[in-house]
Parts: structure tokens; sequence; C-alpha cells
């Protein structure tokens, strides 16, 4: 339980609040306030993972969202498993269990390790494609074998015990960071009073000041942190997010925000009050203005087995002292070609621990922190720079050797100097992940050794974020960038008393990327550029060897900055080395594209709340209770949730099994052909068309002529896209000169609204018409069958005489004392009735209906049903007899088509086009399986000839099918190349098993041709 | 995610709010019949791909419900103006920069060209 | 039941004074998904006003204004986003685009009021839609109700930039409504018959940190 590398004081920690943890299997202990990461440190863990292609024992490199190794699968239970956890981000509690994300069977002993110590030779980039991929039938199999052995973590397979959801946010400025340059920046735009939104992905708000040893206005800089907090805390018009991170901006200064609000109390989401917490947010903010305070990334320099566990970057090892109070070794060599990362040697020192040798890469280092650190005795060799790490489960010496950077090479000299860490640094780079999302390309800067993030209008960048380091003049940037963006929303009030900093005379940094090594590149010991994804110097090498000159295709070659990983450390280090190979400069190879997400999003925030019962809108009638209450099985159309069929218990078998799907259907289409059924038609859409036009505009936009119809009658409608294709249908009623009622399609019914909209408002303004959407004001309930008229009159006083009340009426009257409309329409070719009523009487109607439907074998049938019985009768389904590219002509409907109509409607041009006339066009048609048993399938293909070599021509495809009750038989429309012309004629439909089905073309009418039923 | 001036509305909305409905500016020819059937198929199936100043139709579905016009750069995306029906972009390929007030005058008070593309 | 006709529109009064069981949009939805009762602790509590008028109102602004005027006595809202209320707060206005309005009075009132309107309005191309019982009235109130919006709809619901007699069609969650703030108090939500359980389920489970109550 102790744990060796934790300082006796200092750091950012509780020391009294003590907390266990697990890792790999073993405990430990930790602190309140630490991450993972730094209590696996302090514990002296050195090995947290392996790495992804070589399987190379791997050890923590950084503090923060840059970690490339440590991932761990976080998880007691299986429910709470959460895969690429980064130990750097994840705050310690009590309970955590952890274990590696790569390493199978374990860490420590490694079957992969195998392929690693092999891999120098046979695994360079492209390995995977080159050598598993053909034969390409084998990849399969390799696949599996390769992902078990490398691995990224697993998702949990039970439910997910959390929940999580989103929040709309909308401000002024966004504010990404809350170092100095992001609080300055809030704490200026809030001021001038906009709306202020400051989210920062840490534990704690602060950045880089959490752990500075500088003064602010003579105070301790956290001090200024808290009072700066406070001050924003108190203001009505800021909104504070930590624990959150900016992971995706996109167009128009949307961003999303990845708030973690509960990962750091628990696996799961502790209960508040009863109700259990949300354990993670997405607020998907929409900002006027956004200031990027994302801060730098530091560089480690790129040298021979720089993964080796006790490499880390510098600026992690101060970080580890000072937040955590750990010292994650005991003999330091510090490798650097700036003056910011001899922090960590004094760091290093001060804690009381060896500082082995500070090996500087410039000749004359000669800032503050440099005299400094010569002052305390630290010796440092300059002209030179850590070419190797030795060591395999940790760093045990590094070799040192005085380089020419110009000639990049060796130069002579070399020492090996005892160690357990080695901290490295080739300098910083601003974190322009969010601004490359935006489009905009980063500009290179020799100055600062860098790119700075490209800017879009509305996105400012303060602070590491633009290359400037000083504190001083980061909180001045940050304070600008922050007035700025409110003036330019119209608030110019809101300059802000900044704090005086001294300022630090820092020695000019020098490039350095790769190390030179005394082998060549491509023969030396691993120099690792992107750890995450095993990317070596040697590959980007090899890449622009074999041709790669894109700096994009080499990425893609070599998977450099791919994944989760994104380029933090590695990018600008591989970008260097492609240069050097390529003989360009940094600028002329230029960068790769950042992508969202910047670190990886949880799916449960991704999702929300759009899951499980809400995952999509269910629609529902006024009638649904009493469909679920009589046993329905529901069919989804659209969103709405409609009665598919009714299954009953078996006759004679109370309480028994229930029918089977073909027998509930068989039945149901029974009672409507022979006594009465009844359907909830209250999904159709339905509009409301008013105005003087309102005729006009019915002609223009359906295929027949409206221009007759007299109030109190009913008209089915075709309506065409301009390419003359179907693509709605429905019946409309005259309900006065100007007025009419049209019904669409339950599917249809918001598209045929828009259409109708935009046809008024672009082409036809001049048009007085409206249209208004009742599609919910109305329930309607379909009473068809011979039985109907009788059933119906006993809870009406209408007048139903066949001759008073004839087909395509409708008639205004009371049904069971509520004021109704009834429509003579069918879709059954059955007598029918279609009642409407306003929905909130809809259930006292339908049960009136039932409470004297029993004599009349009054029977409630679903969508199934509806489609065999209207299939019969030939009448078709837009969308399931059409696709977008059938006529009206297609589909034998020359009836409903005006020709000689006044108006060019919607579609009549495109029906005189070459290919709209072709014959040879596929048409509606019946078919008839030889076979009554057979009911075809749907969208099987039709063909003349089975006989014909493959690839057969196919000359049509089935559109419904089923079984007829009434036929006693399967039957099947189907569209057919020139299939009104081969009425009688035989076709094929070979299917996946090999039979073949034969069927004769036939009339698509199949009951009742003449159309007699629906007229008694 | 676009944010939307909807010029009915006065004021900016979430793309969700909306429909996109291709290019503007289509004019049906006045007369189908006389259009030849190259005409014709002009008018339904081909469009502009222009990379940078683009005028699409949309609707604000979930809101007014009505149709306008979006001058976009389809590079950037950065959306230049948002104008309703019957009203003509200041922004254009020849004036990327938005036209001068007199030349939108003018031009407006120009008879359309005829023909499919007016 | 059935009017007369007036010029050449069909109204007709979907509502009847007979004692008719009625079932409003939420009676499912509050047996299927439960309606917790407000506590002490509810931050947010919902109420549904089922029942009432919902007319529809298309036509030019200034001829509607002048028949609103006459038989309302409110001044139509023609501002977009606008929403006005009569004294007694019972009947309101709200601008839905430029040429379409939603009235919502005391139910029953719906049908004496379009015939009066499409009197003062005679010859004018106007229309009117009666939508009663197609949408209801969703009141959403408490400290919580603004926070319960964000995670539920698209639109700013912000006090600086949704005051007091302002009223949206916007997104909420994957369906719609129309957003009103009638009052410093209250929120409603008109919501369409059919999305009624969607919506309210979608509620109870957001509203749930908040102790969301219903009240019946």
């Amino acid at each position: 339980m102790s744990q060796p590398h934790r300082l006796g004081q200092g750091g950012r920690i509780d020391r009294s609040c003590k907390l266990g943890f697990s890792f790999n299997g073993k405990r430990y202990q930790g602190h309140a306030g630490d991450t993972l990461a730094s209590a696996l440190l302090a514990n002296g863990v050195d090995i947290v993972n392996r790495s992804f292609k070589y399987s190379r024992p791997r050890g923590v490199v950084a503090a923060g969202a840059e970690e490339p190794n440590a991932l761990v699968q976080l998880g007691s239970i299986e429910a709470a498993q959460v895969p690429n956890v980064r130990a750097t981000q994840q705050a310690l509690f009590e309970g955590l269990e952890a274990c590696s994300t790569n390493g199978w069977p374990n860490v420590q002993r490694d079957m992969m390790s195998l392929v690693g110590k092999l891999g120098g030779t046979f695994m360079p980039p492209g390995f995977y494609y080159k050598t598993f991929m053909a034969p390409a039938s084998l990849w399969m199999t390799y696949e599996k074998i390769i992902r078990k052995g490398a691995g990224l973590g697993r998702s949990p397979m039970e439910r997910d015990p959390d929940s999580y959801d989103h929040l709309h946010q909308h401000c002024d400025v966004l504010v990404v960071g809350a170092g100095p340059a992001g609080l300055a920046a809030a704490l200026a735009a809030a001021r001038s009073g906009v709306r202020v939104i400051l989210c920062d992905e840490q534990e704690e708000m602060g950045g880089s000041l959490l752990d500075s040893h500088e003064t602010l206005d003579g105070r301790p800089a956290g001090a200024w942190v808290a009072e700066a907090l406070k001050v924003l805390g108190e203001r009505d018009n800021v909104t504070l997010l930590p624990r959150t991170t900016a992971n995706g901006y996109h167009d128009h200064h949307f961003v999303t925000l990845h708030e973690r609000r509960t990962e750091h109390l628990g696996e799961t989401a502790p209960r508040k009050g009863g109700w259990r917490q949300v354990r993670s947010r997405l607020h998907r903010v929409r900002a006027g203005r956004v200031i990027l305070a994302t801060g730098a990334h530091e560089r480690p320099l790129v040298y021979a087995n720089n993964d080796v566990p006790g490499n880390l970057v510098a600026g992690a090892v101060s970080t580890y002292i000072r937040r955590y109070g750990v010292v994650p070794g005991r003999k330091l060599v510090l490798s650097t070609s700036n003056d910011h990362a001899y922090r960590a040697a004094l760091d290093w020192a001060e804690s009381g621990r060896e500082v082995v040798a500070i090996v500087d890469a410039r000749a004359e280092p000669d800032g503050e922190l440099v005299e400094q650190a010569r002052a305390k005795g630290i010796r440092i060799i300059t002209g030179s720079a850590v070419i190797e790490a030795r060591g395999d489960a940790r760093v045990s010496a590094a070799r040192v050797a005085r380089v020419d950077l110009e000639a990049f090479r060796v130069t002579g000299e070399m020492e090996t100097l005892a160690c357990d860490t080695i901290g490295s640094s080739g300098g910083y780079s601003p974190v322009i992940h969010l601004a490359s999302h935006t489009g905009a390309r980063p500009t290179w800067r020799d100055d600062l050794l860098g790119f700075v993030p490209g800017l879009v209008k509305g996105v400012s960048a303060a602070g590491g974020a633009m290359g400037t380091y000083p504190t001083g003049e980061v909180l001045e940037e940050g304070a600008r960038a922050g007035h700025e963006a409110a003036a330019e929303l119209g608030f110019p009030e809101g300059a802000v008393a900044l704090p005086r900093v001294a300022t630090r005379r820092d020695g000019a940094a020098m490039a350095l990327y790769q190390v030179p090594h005394v082998k060549p590149t491509l023969r030396a010991p691993k120099q690792f550029v992107d750890l995450q994804n095993d990317v070596t110097a040697a590959a980007v090498e090899l890449a622009t060897r074999e041709g790669f000159e894109s700096i994009e295709h080499v990425k893609r070659y070599t998977a450099m900055g791919f994944g989760t990983d994104q380029g933090k450390l590695g990018n600008i280090n591989g970008m260097a080395i492609a240069a050097r190979c390529l003989g360009k400069s940094i600028p002329e190879v230029g960068t790769t594209v950042f992508r969202p997400n910047y670190t990886p999003v949880t799916f449960g925030a991704i999702v929300g709340r759009h899951c499980r019962e809400l995952f999509e809108p269910e629609r529902h009638t006024a009638l649904h209770p009493w469909h679920v209450a009589h046993g329905a099985e529901f069919e989804d159309v659209g969103q709405w949730k409609r009665p598919w069929y009714f299954p009953q218990e078996r006759r004679g078998d109370v309480g028994g099994e229930r029918e089977s799907m073909a027998e509930a259907v068989a039945r149901e289409c029974r009672a409507v052909r022979e006594a009465v059924g009844i359907l909830d038609a209250s999904t159709l859409g339905k509009i409301d068309i008013q105005g003087p036009d309102a005729r006009e505009f019915l002609g223009r936009v359906y295929t027949n002529k409206w221009a007759q119809l007299a109030p109190g009658r009913v008209r089915y409608g075709l309506m065409c896209k301009d390419d003359g294709m179907v693509f709605d249908d429905g019946t409309t009623s005259c309900l006065a000169d100007n007025h009419f009622l049209m019904t669409t399609t339950t599917g249809g019914a918001a598209g045929v609204l828009e259409w109708l909209e935009l046809w008024h408002q672009t082409e036809w303004p001049e048009l007085q018409v409206t249209f208004t959407s009742v599609t919910d004001h109305w329930a309607t309930m379909t009473v068809t069958g011979p039985e109907a008229r009788r059933l119906l009159a006993e809870i009406t006083d209408m007048d139903l005489d066949r001759d008073s009340f004839t087909f395509m009426d409708w008639r205004e009257g009371v049904v069971a004392g509520v004021p109704a409309r009834v429509f003579r329409i069918s879709f059954t070719g059955e007598l029918a009735y279609e009642i409407n009523v306003q929905a909130n009487y809809a259930m006292h109607v339908w049960e009136a209906l039932f409470a004297n439907g029993d004599r009349y074998g009054l029977t409630p049938y679903g969508t199934e049903t509806m489609h065999v019985l209207r299939a019969e009768k030939g009448f078709i389904i837009t969308g399931q007899e059409t696709d977008g590219s059938v006529t009206p002509e297609d589909l034998g409907m020359q009836w409903c088509v005006g020709y000689d109509k006044p108006c060019s409607w919607i579609g009549k041009r495109a029906l005189s086009r070459p290919d709209t006339k072709r014959p040879d066009r596929k048409q509606l048609v019946g078919l008839k399986p030889r076979d009554p048993k057979v009911v075809l399938e749907e969208g099987a293909q039709i063909v003349f000839d089975p006989n014909h070599s493959i690839p057969m021509p196919m000359a049509g495809h089935v559109t419904s099918s089923y079984y007829s009750p009434t036929l006693d038989s399967g039957f099947a429309l189907a569209v057919v190349k020139g299939g009104q012309q081969k009425m009688g004629e035989t076709v094929y439909l070979p299917m996946a098993d090999g039979q073949v089905h034969e069927a004769d073309i036939v009339s698509p009418i199949f009951v009742d041709p003449k159309g007699e039923r629906q007229n008694v | 995610m676009f944010h939307i001036h909807c010029p009915y509305c006065g004021e900016h909305r979430e793309e969700e709010e909306f429909h996109a409905k291709g290019q503007a500016h289509l004019q049906r020819p006045a007369d189908p019949e006389a259009c030849s059937d190259e005409e014709w198929g002009d008018y339904l199936f081909f469009r502009d791909n222009p990379r940078g100043i683009h005028h699409e139709l949309w609707v604000h579905a979930v809101g007014c419900r009505k149709f306008f016009n979006i001058t976009r750069n389809t590079v950037t995306y950065e959306i230049l103006e948002t104008y309703r029906i019957g009203e003509q972009p200041s922004f254009t390929a020849e004036y990327p920069d938005g036209r001068r007030p007199q030349d939108a005058t003018r031009e407006a008070q120009a008879p359309l060209k005829a023909g499919v593309h007016a | 039941m059935s009017d007369p006709v007036i010029a050449n529109v069909r109204t007709f009064d979907t509502r009847t004074e007979a004692k008719i069981p009625v079932k409003s949009p939420l009676a499912y939805a509050y047996r299927r998904t439960g309606a917790p009762a407000p506590t002490g602790e509810s931050r947010v509590v919902l109420r549904e006003r089922p029942f009432l008028g919902h007319l529809v109102l298309r036509g030019g602004a200034i001829v509607l204004d002048e028949a609103v005027r006459a038989v309302l006595g409110v001044p139509l809202p023609g501002e977009p986003q606008g929403l006005t209320r009569d004294a007694a707060g019972e009947r309101s206005i709200q601008w839905l685009s430029p040429d379409e309005w939603l009235l919502i009075v005391p139910g029953g009132e719906e049908a004496a009021l379009e015939n009066r309107l499409r009197e003062a309005l005679g010859d004018a191309h106007f229309a009117i839609s009666n939508v009663s019982g197609g949408q209801t009235l969703v009141e959403l109130e408490g400290e919580s109700a603004r926070e319960l919006l964000m995670k539920s709809v698209v639109y700013d619901v912000h006090p600086s930039h949704f005051p007091v007699g302002k009223a949206v069609t916007t997104v909420f969650a994957k369906a719609t409504v129309i957003l009103r703030r009638p009052d410093e108090q209250c929120w409603e939500l008109v919501v369409r018959r059919s999305f009624a359980d969607y919506t309210y389920r979608w509620l109870l489970d957001a509203g749930e940190e908040f102790c969301l109550g219903v009240e019946r």
C-alpha cells in the first residue's frame, strides 16, 4: 500500500482522503485529487499498457488529453465497462477498477510481444495490407486473430444503467479552455454583459496556472484562479463547465461539448434525491463568437527506444510533481531544445531526487531557468541530445551524444548515463484541433516552431493556442480576445484590470524533432513518432521512399495521427521527418487535417435520451389504447404505430394460443368480404384547402380533372412530380365550391403538404388558396363490408339509402351522438363508410359501433388485411407499386389522367418524353402463380426465359404479394416490361434457393372486376 | 449544423428546423408543351454544382413553413444572405462580395431572362 | 352541428353539447407512463389544458387584424413570434407565419368565433381551419422549467431571447411543438395529438432530475 513515488508534501491532492483502487487486478491506494495516471505513477507502476502493433511495454508519457499510451478499460461490472479511457484524464475514485486496454493475456507477459520482437524487420508500414490481404478471402480469419492481439478495448455487453442527455445551449461568447487566456477572455467578455460559456476539460479550471510558481499581483497563481472563478461564478451571464471537453467545431460556430458529470464519482452515476444523476451530457452550443484558449501540447523528442516506460514529456514531469506530489522516478535525464523544459529538472531536484544531467541541443543556452539550473549545480551537457534510451520494462540509461542537426548526424562523444527517467521536450505545439475542424488551414511560424490556427470569421485564439507563452502576455491576449468578441457583438464595455506578472527571460528555442542516431534511421532501434499507433520515424521515412509525398498519404500509409490520438503528440514530429526526407520545409509539406472528435465521446452522450422507448417518436391515433387492449400486433408506418392484425385466441381454445398472422388475416379478410370489418384510418394525411382558386390548384397538382366536382362529392386523384412519376395518391372531397378536404397516404402527409406549399409559394403565388393540416383533428374509422350500411344505421339517423348517399358521396350527420362527416369511399372494393369525428370523441364512436357490432359480425382489421383486400382489387399503394420511376400510364391508370385539361399540370409534359412513351416500360400487371399454394416473394425478380444463361435479362419485379382467402390462392401485383401487352403469358421467378416459380400475367383486378360490390 | 436566418421569422434558427430543396431560381417554363424534349429534360434534371457561390432553395419546415433562398459558399459553407421568394440575390458568382445597391436595383427591374434557367 | 354555408366554405362544428365521453390527448399517456403527483421537491409541474378551441387563421395581416380586433377585442400580433392575450388571459392569438395565426379560446367557443370572424371578414381572401381535436396545450411551471426545455428544444429559451409574449414553432426532441411564453411563471407547449404520448414521455424522462410532477 506504499506509494514509493509520492512526495510528503505539495500538490493539489488531499492526503487525508485515501482512495483504494485496482489496476490489472492488483490493489493500490491514491488520494482525492489524483488522476488514475498520477496514482499509478505514485505507486511505481511502470507498465500501463502494451502497444497497439508491436506490443511493446508502455508507460505514462503525458499528463492530459495528449496521453497516447495509458489507455485503460474501466469498470468492475459488465454493465459499467468503458473502453479507451485515458488514465491521465480519469479522476480517481474509491473502488475504481481498471485494466490495460491492450495486452493479451496480460501486460507483463504478452503473446504479441513475439510479433513485436520480430516486428523490427517484419512489420514495416503497410504490413497488414501487404501480408494479410491476400488471399482476400482469408482476411476475415486473420482479422479476428490480429484484433484479439491488438485490441482497443471492448464495449459492455449489458444494458447501461446510466442516463445521458443533451442540452441545447446558446451563448454570445464561448471560451474553450480555462487557463490564463481563457479565464481572462471570459472575465473580459462577461464584464460587458454578454452571455458567456467557459468550458475546460480538466477536473479543475485554471490550466497552467494550477501548477505555476509564478505570482500574479504578488499572490500565488492559484489564488488568482480561485478569485477569477468566484467572480465568474457569481455572474448570471456566465456558465462554467468544468470536466467538459469541446470536441467538435461544426458549421457556423456550432460546438459540441462533452461534460462528464459523474465520472469522477464512480463507475455508475450516483443517485441524488431519489433520482439517478445524468452521467454525461452533450452540450450543443450555438455561439456568436468563439475564443479558443486551448493551450499547447509539448512535443516529445523522437529518439531510439523513446517508448520504454520512464520516457515522459518534460512538462508532464513537472505537472506530476507540482499538481499531484508524485515524482515519476529516481534519476532524471532531461533532453531539451528550449528553456521552459528546465522546469522539470528544477522541480525534480527540489523534490530531493537526483538530476543526472540536462542535455541541451543548443550550444549556449542562457535563459533564467538555465542559470537557475547551473546555480543548483545541475550538470548541463550542451550541443547534445539523448539519442537512445536503454532498458526494457523501464529506462535504465540514456545514451547521450553530440549532434549536428544541420547535417542530421551524431558527431561523437558518446556517453551513457544511468537513469530511470528521461524527460524530453522539442518545443510546444499550439492545440489547433478545433480551429482545424472549421476547415481553416493552420500557418507555420518559424519563430514559434509550430503551427498557429487558421481562424474563420468569428473565431479567435489566445495564449498557448496562438503560440503565446509568457503568462503576462497570455492574460493580455485573452482579455483582448474577450473584449473584442463582446465588442463585435455590440457590447464594447468590459476592460478588465489584469494582474502584474513578472516576465521570465527565456533563451531562444531550437528546432529539434527527430534526434539523429549513430545508425541511419531505418536501421536504428525504433524511434517512435506516434506512440498510440506505433508509427516510427523509419516508417515515415520508408513511406516517403516508397513515393508517398503528400502528408495526407503519408498519414494514411503509416496510420500516423489516426484514431483517438488525432496526432496530438506526434503529428508535427512526423511532418518534420517527412519534410527532412523529402528535402522540403515543414510549411511546404503542410499539415494533415484534424477531425472531430478531439477526444473520444461516449456513445451515451451522443445518443442522449434518444434511445430505447424514446429512440424515435411513436405517433398514436386516438384509438390506439383500444388496439393495445385488444391484442393488436403493430406495424410501423412512418412514425405511426398502426394495427397490423388482431390475432385472437383460437376458436374453442379460450385462454390458449393465439392465431398466427396468416390465420388472423384470413379471418379478417373473410369478415370484410362476407360481413363487416373496421379499420382505424386516422393516420391518413388530411389537408384543409380553402380559397377561390382551390379548384384550379387541385387541377394543376393532380393528374385528373377537378373542374366539375360538385360539393358533396369525392374524387380519387394521383399526384406526379414534374418528371411524370407518381408520388402520392388519395381522395379529395369538395366540401363547398372554395373548400376541399384532401387526403394523402399515411407516410406522405408532411411531404404532400410541403409539395403544395412549394408550388403555391414559388410558382403560383397569384392563386388564392391556403393549405392547413387537419390530420390530427379528425379520427377516421372505415366501416366496410356487405353489412356496413346496416351496422352504421344502428347508430345514426343519417340517410344511408344507396340512391341518395351514393358511392363517392360525403355527408354530414350525427353518429353515436357525435357530429361526423361520413365519406362513401372504398379501398376494399366492398361497401364502405369512412366516419370522421373530432379525435376527442373517437373512442366513444368506435365503441358504439362495437356495441352494435356483434350481430353483424363486426371485426377489427389491420394494415395487412387492408393490403390484401386492396391488392385483390388492383388498388395501388404509392411507395409499394411505385418507386419514383412509375408513371400513371405504367400503372394502367390512364382513366385518371386529364390529357385535355387546359393547364399543363405537374407531370403532364414529361408523359410525352420518348422515355415515358417506351412500349417496354415496366407496367403494372397481376400475377397468378401456377401453384396456388405459392405466395411469391415481394421484390422477387421476374424473367421471361428461365433457361437463359446468367446474367438473365430482368423483366420486372413483384411489388405486392399475398395469399387471398377469397381466391384461395396466392396472387401478386408486379411491374413487368411491356406487361400490359402480355396478358396470359407466363413469366418465371428464379429464387435464391434454386426454385423457379411460374406465374401467369393477368389483370391486376382479381376480385369483382366490375366494381359491383362497393355499390350494393 | 447551419445557423440560418429565416427572412420571414426575422431571426436565426437552427438547421434542424429547415429542409434543403435544391438549386434556387429554377423557373418552370411558362408553356411546358412548347418546350423541346431537350429543354424540358434540362429543366427537370440538370443542376449547377458550383465551387463557391451557390443559390439554394430552403424551407422553414418546422417554423413558418415558408420557402426562401440562401446564397451559400459551397467551399466555406458561409451563408452570405437569405432572401424571400421573388427577390434577387446580392451576392453572385459575378459579384462575390455583394452587388452594389444601384446595380441591384437596376437588374432587379430588368426583365427576367426567358428560358429554363432564368 | 351543421352550420349554414357561409360564402363558398363549409363550416362544421365538430363539437357537441351532448354528454359524450371525451378522451384528452394525454389520457392514454397518463395511464401508460404514469403521472407522478407534484411534491414539495418538484421543480417542474406539468399540466394539460385539454379540450380548448384551436383555430388556424390564414390571410393578410391587415384584413385579419381588423376582424380580430372587432370580434375578440385584441390586436393581431403583426410581428413574427408575437403572442397576445385578452385581458382575462383566456383567449390568445399567436403569429405562426406571415399569413398564419393560431387562436386558442375556451373549449366550445371556437365554432361561434369562426362564424363571427367569417362574417366580419366577408369577401376577403382568408381561411379558418378548426384543429381543436388535433392538438392540446401543456403547461410547464417551476424553477427548472427552462432547463427542462433546454434539454428538449433547439430554440434558445433564455429570457433575454424568449421574453414573455413570444411564441415559436420549433424542434422538440425528434418531434415539433409550438412553444409559448404567456407570462413570467409559465411555458406552454402546443402539442399535436399524435405526438402527445412521445412528448409526454420525453418530458417525464428529461424531467426526472427535477422531480417533475403532473397536476391532474
